[in-house]
């Protein structure tokens, strides 16, 4: 019993302290993104191993998840004679809801991932020590360029999922299903709001980056420098940072889209 | 004592106390390292080797005691201070910490990019200099990943005077290594040493190459200097500690067991168990 509370409270104290630590890791970093002005190319660098490795798997899904989107919305819809409105309703779920959150869910699991454990393998084999023996800050050299690049990419990444996707709705509803081309596409552009319905879901894609980015990040420059630590580092920023996307995603379309 | 920027003593240490959670790994250490020539370390796996160098280096903070690096007290010192202080320190981990992702030549290249505004060709001939003094001036254009141990720690050492430095500090720089690349890098710190007429840092547990270069020699065990003195003093020493260190005896007062309870009572303890 004792021995039980003991390790209750063990838990809880060390869960605050990581959370703790993570905040006062994230102001840091923030802190040294400004050093990044001064070196745009390491920012670069990360974009491209960040963002643009991760376009692959992304609109690959992307086209995927509009295809089925388009046929499920259309069995549904055709029983009502409303099969018109494949073409808004495919739009306005990416637009909302799936862009933001599968990209956020594939960027924690291709690129969250691999930054943990690229960081966590260079502090395991000293190299971010060796930066500060060299007076050189590693959160200005290593983790804000890789953080930032996460920030910067996820919206893109998300922008790109939405439009492969509703191309690939428009490839089933119109090109396979024969729905008319032009209710498709005005349907669509009449409904969906600029203001109400992309940029809130840009909006979002935003907020997934930095969480997503932070997790990851954190995770690798916390973590336990030995294989075993790595390794569980890797599978928490995948972990944590999908849940997080999803408990974020149901809070912001609560106050988002609110009646 | 505050401030001993002309004095022959570049490092002081007075006192000094670290723990690692419950586990005291320092417990008032202290001793004092010339500006000039060898100054060796030596002490058994896990004694705190590594963590010295790292509290010298003001990546560690002591819990008391008191460590100054020319004149200055290092846990004392503001971020722009320490970083200042560090560009006069150079420091060759364990494993070298190259950066695996830049080539040789970036490497060494790499603190003279971070904090000199040299020209293009500046940069290049000092690499191919620093380089040429480690015999490395072949592989600059290799990655780090196809470096052999010994080479990765040479590459390191290169990288350690890009910006001239004060100090260098090596942690093990031969274990691991075989015989040929040990001597290898026991000449070139000698000869780095006295080349750059620096103060040199060498903690390692391999006693004779240490003797061998070493001009003053401290023995550290428990968070303690157990003995100290110049090489030949060392051999013929009559503590029973730097005996069995020196002449490699498995027993002595390093006791072979790590701290236990009796035999007796962990077996016992087992048999309550079932
Ligand atoms: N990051 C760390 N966290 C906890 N304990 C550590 C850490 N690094 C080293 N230690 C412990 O500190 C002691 C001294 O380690 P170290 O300085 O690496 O010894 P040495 O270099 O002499 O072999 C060891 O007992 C080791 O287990
Ligand atoms: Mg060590």
């Amino acid at each position: 019993m004792f021995a039980l509370l003991q390790k209750l409270g063990h838990f809880i104290i060390t869960f605050f302290q990581r959370l703790g630590r993570g905040h006062v890791f994230l102001l840091q970093v923030f802190a040294s993104c400004g050093s990044l002005l001064v070196r745009p190319g390491l920012l670069v660098k990360q974009m491209y191993s960040v963002g643009v490795q991760t376009l692959i798997i992304v609109v690959v899904a992307g086209l995927f998840v509009g295809m089925v989107l388009a046929l499920q919305s259309y069995y549904a819809l055709v029983d009502f004679g409303a099969e018109d409105s494949v073409g808004v309703m495919v739009a306005l779920s990416l637009v909302r809801e799936l862009g933001p959150v599968v990209t956020a869910l594939l960027f924690a699991g291709r690129a969250g991932s691999a930054l943990t454990a690229e960081i966590g393998l260079m502090k395991a084999t000293e190299q971010l020590s060796g930066m500060e023996m060299m007076a050189v800050n590693p959160l200005q050299r290593v983790i804000a360029p890789r953080f930032l690049a996460g920030v910067i990419s996820m919206p893109m990444l998300g922008i790109i999922f939405c439009a492969v996707g509703i191309i690939g709705a428009y490839f089933v509803a119109v090109i396979l299903l024969g729905l008319d081309y032009g209710s498709f596409w005005s349907q669509a552009q009449a409904k969906v709001d600029l203001y109400h319905d992309i940029y809130n879901g840009i909006l979002k894609s935003f907020v997934f980056g930095v969480i997503a980015s932070w997790i990851a990040v954190f995770e690798g420059y916390d973590c336990i420098p030995t294989s075993e630590g790595l390794g569980q580092a890797t599978t928490r920023t995948v972990v944590h940072s999908s849940l997080a996307v999803l408990f974020l995603d149901f809070v912001l379309t609560a106050i988002m889209f609110s009646k | 004592m505050s401030n001993n920027s002309g004095s022959d003593i570049l490092v002081t240490i007075t006192d000094l106390s670290f723990s690692r959670g419950e586990h005291k790994i320092f417990d008032g250490l202290t001793m004092e390292i010339p500006r000039k020539g060898i100054t060796a370390i030596m002490g058994p796996s896990g004694t705190g080797k590594t963590t010295l160098l790292k509290l010298i280096g003001g990546q560690l903070t002591p819990d008391a005691g008191l460590i100054e690096v020319d004149g200055l007290n290092v846990h004392q010192l503001s971020s722009v201070e320490l970083f200042k202080l560090r560009k006069r320190m150079g420091m060759l981990f364990q494993s070298g910490a190259l950066l695996t992702d830049l080539t040789v030549f970036e490497n060494v290249a790499y603190p003279l990019r971070e904090h000199t505004r040299l020209s293009q060709p500046m940069i290049h001939e000092l690499v191919l200099m620093k380089l040429n003094a480690v015999g490395l001036r072949g592989a600059a254009q290799l990655m780090p990943a196809e470096l052999s141990g010994g080479m990765a720690r040479r590459v390191a050492m290169a990288r350690a005077i890009a910006l001239d430095p004060m100090m260098i500090m090596y942690d093990e720089p031969f274990t691991g290594q075989d015989p040929i690349s040990m001597g290898v890098l026991v000449r070139l710190i000698g000869e780095l040493n006295s080349a750059l007429d620096v103060c040199s840092i060498v903690v390692s547990h391999d006693v004779p190459e240490t003797l061998s270069i070493a001009d003053y020699i401290y023995l550290i065990s428990d968070g303690k200097v157990v003995d100290k003195g110049t090489p030949e003093a060392m051999s013929k020493s009559q503590s029973a500690w730097t005996r069995q260190f020196i002449e490699a005896l498995p027993d002595g007062p390093v006791p072979f067991h790590y701290p236990a309870p009796p035999l007796m009572d962990d077996l016992y303890q087992m048999k309550g168990l079932e």
